[in-house]
């Protein structure tokens, strides 16, 4: 019997072991100097709370045990004390100032974003990163980054979706594209937005910037050792908040120059296969607009165009993707106040031109036409 | 002086609780009575705080497990959205006004509040804005998922709900500013003479310095809508950089009324705990004179403070330093609070009644929530917190533990006085420590989650997340559940609750306790009481 029971706390005591077995209970591992700064300050004030809260409410413990009515305590009368009220009033004034110390330290050096070896801007879109690099080696690369994880890990309908997600070790903390850093350099982060506030945030990395449309604020790190390091986006900026993950790769300084090499040469390629003068074919348009869709607009209209109504209309059987070409270029292209619909005018005119494309002969539509880069060049330079 | 701003049809009657009282509906449409107007008050803040109970358990539920169960990404952030607007305007601050109306003139001695009709408007605001908020989750064109703080520009972007919950709220701030007026007017000038300011129970003080903080601060709230509804309809660009606006000056905008706000909840809460620890420490209060000089020093400060709220925007180093220094400030008026009710206990003759239960449940979860607040305070710390579990666990500790925890301790206190019935101990009892133990259940080990690096505001998460969530989960629904016993222990105690005596405790020591019977009159002081 004993037995028997000792059996069963025991496997009490052992189930949540194997439950528990990838919880964290504190910041991540820094990856950076200055994390590490950060790590060790919010432990010290962490532990200083600890002693100070245990201390008072010893006291009240002790009060509530010793001078309670039932144990017979007769109350005091005193209510003022000058000499305990001055101390309690002198001695946190001193606790906090000796905190002050470490922490105006470790902010100027959080904020003094001088001289990086390289600068990257970071810019938060409705529902992505756009990276682009602006100085020093890896100039001029430039990419977008999504969120990787499939949608049915997301919704999870079948069992086989939940397993899936079950085994992804990075669920919603991955993206097709890596912001990838060489070790050991200050890289500066421009950080920026194209419709609402985005925040930028990796912790390992100890950086978090709010980013803001129309304004350019900046953010600094320098990463000790390679390895991959994630984030999320920090500030609700709408629907899919919770799917604009961040990953930044850090290479070593030989592995990274490899990356920009291959950076360059894809670049190069792309912009052959996109150029503004190039003859595209129907069929060329609708595969890359069906790419163009499945990166910008699938979240809010869904893969079948069936859109989420009513915040979020189907395309399919639309009246304004069945209609003229330059109204649907123009909702592209300056969105819709007072809606979700933003606008895409960051897209490019290859990227346009093959999204109409595309969202006009899918689904219900059969328009059966397509839309040139070219016509959407000059509706741009028309001014609309 | 007592019977100035009185109904005349009242005057000459000393005894008239039963006299001129309408009945039925009108009683309560017409009413500008006090209490009458307190309990209606009370009653809206609990059914406002069943609402947005429901909605937290609804964000509770989907975050039960990765993946997305139970509601869309933009429907969970119109819970959240909702959850907090509702609670801090619909059921926090309204409750504490409810307490404000019952006992400010029945403790310094007064016939009635010095604008009775006001105070009635200034009741009947409350449900229309309520009526706003939750029609808003029907408006065409989808539910407004921007925050309860409402940043721009992604309150441009919301549809016709962003508009009804402005008005709502303009409404709310008008309800407010009328209340304290009628508060401060009150307190300054209806005092029964002999009634000193520093003679006032420190509920009246905490509410007088709160009224203030209120007609300061809640102004700039609607100014903030207002620019927001502009920049929607009207073509303004205050929060639109495009047009030479900027989005952060709304956060400041924002969150000038929004630390003050803070307080706004926690100072009358610490005065309620101010009476309850002494009345059943059977001691005075500790430090009466620096717990007033304390709570107006927090007051000042807390107009000093806002943009720690706002430590990732990227202001200037100097700026994060000014407002780091200020912040940290606010422990010391705080501690010193915590230190005087500590003392208050301290050799004092202690008995544990359910009210008793939740001021020390406050006193030691309060004290723990400013402890994470001190910890945020640091800006390169808040720098990896700020959005995160962390503020959320934080907030929650401050808000719910602090305020609510507080303005249940009071309904336990006064009830007796106030239907002139008693609760059931045992029942309060288990609603006390059902509540203390899912309350932490559920915030305790949210703090985890905000270090390991979960965002605030997500529908979704990665795995690393998932054992907290759950433990969060099932503790947020205990609590919620826990709600519903004290629904009925109310109900219970107004029904068929024991009668209670004038002097139901033995420590209480104001003026409701000494000189007016259980439950108290229609009127409470229609001459003003004799003191020394």
């Amino acid at each position: 019997m004993s037995n028997k029971l000792a059996g069963i706390f025991a496997a009490l005591l052992m189930a949540p072991a194997a439950v528990f077995a990838d919880y964290k209970l504190n910041l991540q591992m820094p990856n950076t100097a200055l994390g590490h700064n950060i790590y060790d300050l919010h432990s010290i004030i962490t532990w200083i709370c600890v002693v100070i809260f245990i201390l008072v409410f010893g006291f009240m413990f002790y009060a509530i045990f010793k001078h309670r009515k039932s144990v017979g305590h007769k109350s005091a009368n005193f209510h003022e004390h000058l000499g305990v009220e001055i101390v309690w009033t002198i001695v946190p004034c001193l606790i906090l100032l000796a905190m002050m110390v470490p922490a105006t330290k470790s902010l100027i050096e959080l904020r003094d974003t001088s001289e990086p070896d390289m600068t990257i801007k970071a810019t938060g879109h409705q529902w992505k990163w756009g990276y682009d690099y602006i100085k020093g080696e890896g100039e001029g690369i430039s990419f977008y980054s999504s969120l990787s994880t499939p949608r049915s890990q997301i919704d999870g309908k079948t069992p086989e979706d939940i397993a899936a997600r079950q085994a992804n070790p990075n669920y919603l903390l991955e993206t097709d594209t890596h912001v990838v850093v060489p070790v050991g350099k200050k890289v500066r982060v421009l950080v920026t937005a194209a419709d609402v506030i985005h925040a930028w945030w990796v912790p390992a990395l100890a950086v978090k910037q709010d980013a803001v449309p129309g304004f350019i604020r900046d953010t600094w790190f320098k990463a000790e050792k390679p390895g991959i390091f994630r984030g999320q986006c920090a500030e609700l900026c709408g629907k899919d908040h919770g799917f604009m993950p961040i990953v930044v790769e850090v290479k070593s300084a030989a592995d990274y120059s490899k990356w920009v090499e291959s950076q360059k040469a894809n670049m190069k390629k792309t912009a052959a296969a996109t150029a503004p003068d190039k003859e595209w074919t129907a069929d060329e348009l609708k595969t890359h607009g069906e790419k163009v869709y499945a990166s910008n607009c699938v979240a809010c209209h869904m893969p079948t165009g069936m859109g989420n109504p009513p915040t979020f209309p189907a395309l399919s059987g639309s009246k304004v993707v069945g209609g003229p070409k330059d109204a649907q270029l123009a909702l592209l292209i300056n969105g819709k106040a007072g809606t979700a619909m933003v606008s895409f005018k960051h897209l490019s005119d290859a990227d346009l031109a093959g999204l109409m494309t595309y969202t006009r002969n899918a689904w219900a539509n059969k328009g059966g036409d397509t839309v040139m880069p070219a016509e959407v060049k000059a509706a741009r330079s028309a001014g609309k | 002086m007592s019977t100035a701003t009185h109904d005349p049809a009242h005057d000459g009657h000393t005894h008239d609780e039963h006299e001129h009282k309408p009945y039925g509906m009108m009683r309560w449409f017409g009413s500008t009575n006090h209490k009458d107007i307190g309990t209606m008050y009370l009653w809206f803040s609990f059914s406002m705080f069943l609402v947005g109970g429901v909605m937290a358990l609804i964000i509770r539920a989907e975050l039960f497990q990765p993946g997305l169960q139970i509601v869309r990404p933009e429907f969970f952030n119109s819970m959240t959205t909702y959850h907090g607007l509702i609670m801090v305007f619909g059921a926090i601050m309204p409750a504490f006004v409810g307490f404000a109306n019952w006992l400010i003139p029945m403790q310094i001695g007064a016939p009635d509040m010095a604008f009775p009709r006001m105070n009635n408007l200034s009741f009947w605001l409350l449900p229309p804005a309520a009526m706003l908020l939750i029609a808003a989750q029907f408006a065409p064109g989808g539910c407004a998922g921007v925050g309860w703080t409402m940043y721009a520009p992604l309150t441009t972007q919301a549809g016709p709900a962003m508009d009804l919950t402005i008005f709502a709220v303009h409404i709310l701030g008008m309800s407010s500013i009328m209340g304290s007026i009628n508060i401060i007017t009150t307190i300054l000038n209806m005092r029964a003479p002999g009634m000193t300011l520093m003679k006032m129970p420190l509920f009246c003080w905490t509410w007088l310095i709160t009224a203030y903080l209120l007609v300061a601060s809640m102004p700039v709230l609607a100014g903030a809508v207002t620019m927001t509804l502009t920049d929607r309809h009207f073509g303004t660009n205050f929060f639109n950089a495009a047009g030479g606006g900027d989005p952060v000056l709304y956060q400041h905008i924002f969150w000038f009324f929004g630390h003050p706000e803070v307080y706004i909840i926690a100072i009358p809460a610490f005065g309620v705990i101010s009476q309850v620890i002494p009345a059943f420490s059977r001691k005075p209060l500790f430090g009466y004179a620096s717990m007033v000089y304390a709570t107006a020093s927090i007051a000042i400060l807390s107009f000093m403070v806002w943009a720690h709220h706002m430590y990732t925007v990227g202001m200037p180093v100097e700026g994060q330093l000014f407002f780091m220094y200020a912040t940290t400030l606010i422990a010391i008026p705080t501690g010193v609070k915590v230190f005087n009710w500590v003392a208050t206990m301290w050799k004092g003759s202690l008995t544990f009644e359910t009210q008793m239960l939740f001021a020390l449940g406050f006193l030691f979860l309060f004290t723990l929530g400013g402890f994470t607040g001190l910890v945020l305070s640091i800006v390169p710390v808040d720098v990896q917190l700020h959005d995160t579990y962390y503020v959320v666990a934080h907030f929650h500790y401050v808000m719910v533990a602090g305020a609510l925890f507080s303005a249940f301790a009071g309904i336990y206190f006064w009830l007796p006085k106030w239907t002139g019935r008693m609760y059931n101990e045992t029942l309060g009892k288990w609603h006390f420590w059902l509540s203390l133990i899912f309350f932490n259940v559920t915030f305790f080990v949210q703090h985890f989650l905000g270090l390991a690096g979960m965002p605030r505001r997500i529908p979704d998460y990665a795995l690393q997340f998932t054992e907290f969530n759950a433990i969060s989960s099932i503790g947020a629904f205990g609590f919620g559940l826990s709600q519903l016993l004290f629904l009925y222990i109310v109900i219970k105690c107004i029904t068929t609750g024991e009668k209670a005596e004038q002097k139901q405790w033995e420590g209480a020591d104001s003026l409701e306790w000494t000189h007016l019977p259980s439950p108290a009159p229609y009127h409470s002081f229609t001459t003003p009481p004799p003191l020394k």
